[in-house]
């Protein structure tokens, strides 16, 4: 085994003792037969350091996910979660949301909450207790007991994230979970997932085609060409967490660092 | 599930005119001799509805004696092959070497003609309930194997991907994603098959038995019993239609999520 260096990053200052693990990719590239979905990715995430990923549609964001949490191997380069090459290992340390949410619709909300729980052997009565706190934590604590089909988009998308943050996993992998929601909910979960990541301080990947949600919700934004991905830009986020939402988004530096990222993104387009 | 259901009457009132209609008809039909001088029959070879009614009344204890009969032999049959259906579909699912070895074998299994099978069982197995339950058994297992193997192939890639990144092994992903999944579909091949269930025991009582509406109504044939034979088929009507409505039943209460993969969002 080589041994890792974990990158520098301006997430470790703030968080010193994260649960998080780091997590390094290099030279990744995979295909689907002659398609060509991921090149030559290169990507240092610090432990408990908030990363989000924009990029045109297609371009292997959801992909890259899957690759990080050992649910397919890349064609080539290596990917070490915690360290961890191998991809039960990566398995074992990712907390993956899927970018539908997939709840099963014969399971209560607090069931399907406590899904990775009961899988992980722990008991029905305990699994829901738990399910039942962080379901109450994401406010949607009075939908415990409901049907998938009962709830509203953004509802589910809060049971989705809860069934992901029990899993207790050092590294979250979170793939769209705010798109097809609407503004006002979406401003709201924005919101919800700062909050909730600041206080989880693990690893987390974010994927999002929304630049101003990236900037908002990450410490740091990196861009994913067309297809086949690569990174080809990449900013520190400068939101002050401890302001209020729409002071944060109006601010100067924000404009600023959107507009950069904007003209990235058409540049990489053309 | 937000769709208006019409009320009671409303579902209910329009087969139960279209049922009453025809029947007044016929009964008009049969009472004036249209039919029987239509086809140039005695009048007796025609019965009116009225008259089936009472016949089914005044022979209703052995009526009652051999439609037992025959429900064991349907819902025996019906047994046998929905536990050797499920455990196949399950098995066929787990292993797609045995799938595609024997699915062919499986589809060949619907191909047997029962009228040529039927007495060859007979004469194996003899007069009694095992060939009826052999053929009823055949004649279910088709439907109720297909449908549940679809079912359990019908949860997506992602959702199997989301079991496996949450720690789930085969056969909890087996129990807690595909068996729900196939469920609905299970029961829909299970409903297929009962209403044909009924029509591979007459066939099996056909080829030799001492019992049940088949047998009877073969008996009566043979005594130009034309009013009882018409007896015989509303009890067996009867008989489907009910295991249906049963089985319709069990659906919605225990798989009211439908078919389809689960877990929509987007
Ligand atoms: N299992 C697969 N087999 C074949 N091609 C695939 C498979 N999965 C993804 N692709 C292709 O790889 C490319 C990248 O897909 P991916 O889902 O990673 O994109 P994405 O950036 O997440 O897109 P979106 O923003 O629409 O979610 C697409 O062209 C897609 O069609
Ligand atoms: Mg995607």
């Amino acid at each position: 085994m080589i041994e890792t260096t974990t990158p520098k990053t301006q997430a470790e200052a703030q968080s010193p003792e994260s649960p998080g693990a780091a997590i390094e990719l290099t030279g990744v590239a995979h295909s689907f037969g002659d398609l060509e979905a991921l090149a030559g990715v290169e990507l240092n995430v610090a432990p408990g350091e908030v990363v989000a990923i924009v990029g045109a549609s297609g371009c292997g964001k959801s992909t890259l996910l899957e690759l990080i949490a050992g649910l397919a191997e890349p064609s080539t380069g290596s990917i070490a979660v915690g360290g961890e090459r191998d991809a039960a290992a990566r398995l074992d340390a990712c907390a993956w949301m899927p970018q539908r949410d997939l709840l099963l619709p014969w399971r209560l909300a607090v069931d399907n909450a406590a899904l990775g729980l009961r899988l992980a052997g722990i008991g029905r009565a305990e699994a829901r207790e738990r399910a039942g706190g962080m379901l109450e934590r994401l406010g949607v604590g009075e939908f415990a007991r409901s049907h998938p089909r009962q709830l509203s988009g953004g509802m589910r998308q809060r049971v989705a994230f809860a069934r992901t943050l029990l899993t207790g996993k050092p590294v979250l992998l979170l793939d769209e979970p705010l798109a097809a929601l609407d503004a006002i909910t979406r401003a709201e979960l924005q919101e919800l997932l700062v909050e909730t990541l600041a206080a989880e301080r693990r690893t987390t990947v974010l994927v999002t085609h929304d630049v101003e949600e990236a900037f908002f919700v990450a410490d740091r934004v990196l861009l994913l060409s067309p297809r086949p991905g690569r990174v080809v830009w990449s900013a520190a986020s400068p939101v002050d967490r401890s302001e209020p939402r729409a002071s944060a988004v109006t601010a100067p530096a924000f404009a600023a660092v959107r507009e950069a990222a904007l003209e990235a993104l058409a540049e990489g387009r053309g | 599930m937000s769709a208006r259901q019409p009320s009671l009457i409303a579902r209910w009132l329009p087969p139960l005119l279209l049922v009453a209609l025809l029947l007044g008809l016929w009964e008009l039909a049969a009472q004036t001799g249209w039919i029987a001088d239509a086809l140039s029959l005695r009048d007796y070879l025609v019965p009116a509805p009225s008259e089936i009614a009472t016949t089914l009344w005044d022979n209703r204890s052995l009526l009652a004696e051999n439609a037992w009969v025959t429900l064991r032999e349907v819902l025996l049959g019906f047994a046998v092959a929905l536990v050797a259906g499920v455990l196949i579909a399950v098995l066929l699912h787990l292993s797609p070497l045995m799938r595609r070895a024997s699915y062919p074998f499986i589809v060949a299994s619907q191909a047997i003609p029962i009228v040529v099978i039927a007495p060859v069982l007979v004469v194996w197995f003899g007069f009694g309930i095992g060939p009826k339950v052999a053929i009823v058994a055949l004649i279910c297992f088709f439907p109720i194997v297909v449908n549940t193997l679809d079912g359990l192939g019908t949860a997506d890639e992602e959702q199997r991907k989301l079991m496996r990144s949450l720690g789930a092994s085969r056969g909890r992903t087996l129990t807690l994603l595909e068996a729900p999944t196939a469920l609905p579909y299970l029961l829909s091949g299970a409903k297929i098959a009962v209403a044909v269930a009924v029509i591979g025991a007459v066939f099996g009582e056909w080829s030799g038995a001492d019992a049940g509406l088949g047998y009877l109504i073969r008996l009566d044939d043979g005594n130009l019993e034309v009013a009882r034979v018409f007896a015989s088929t509303v009890i067996l009507a009867a008989m489907a239609v009910t295991l249906f409505a049963l089985l319709a039943l069990v659906e919605r209460r225990l798989a009211w999520w439908g078919a389809g993969s689960p877990g929509g969002g987007r």
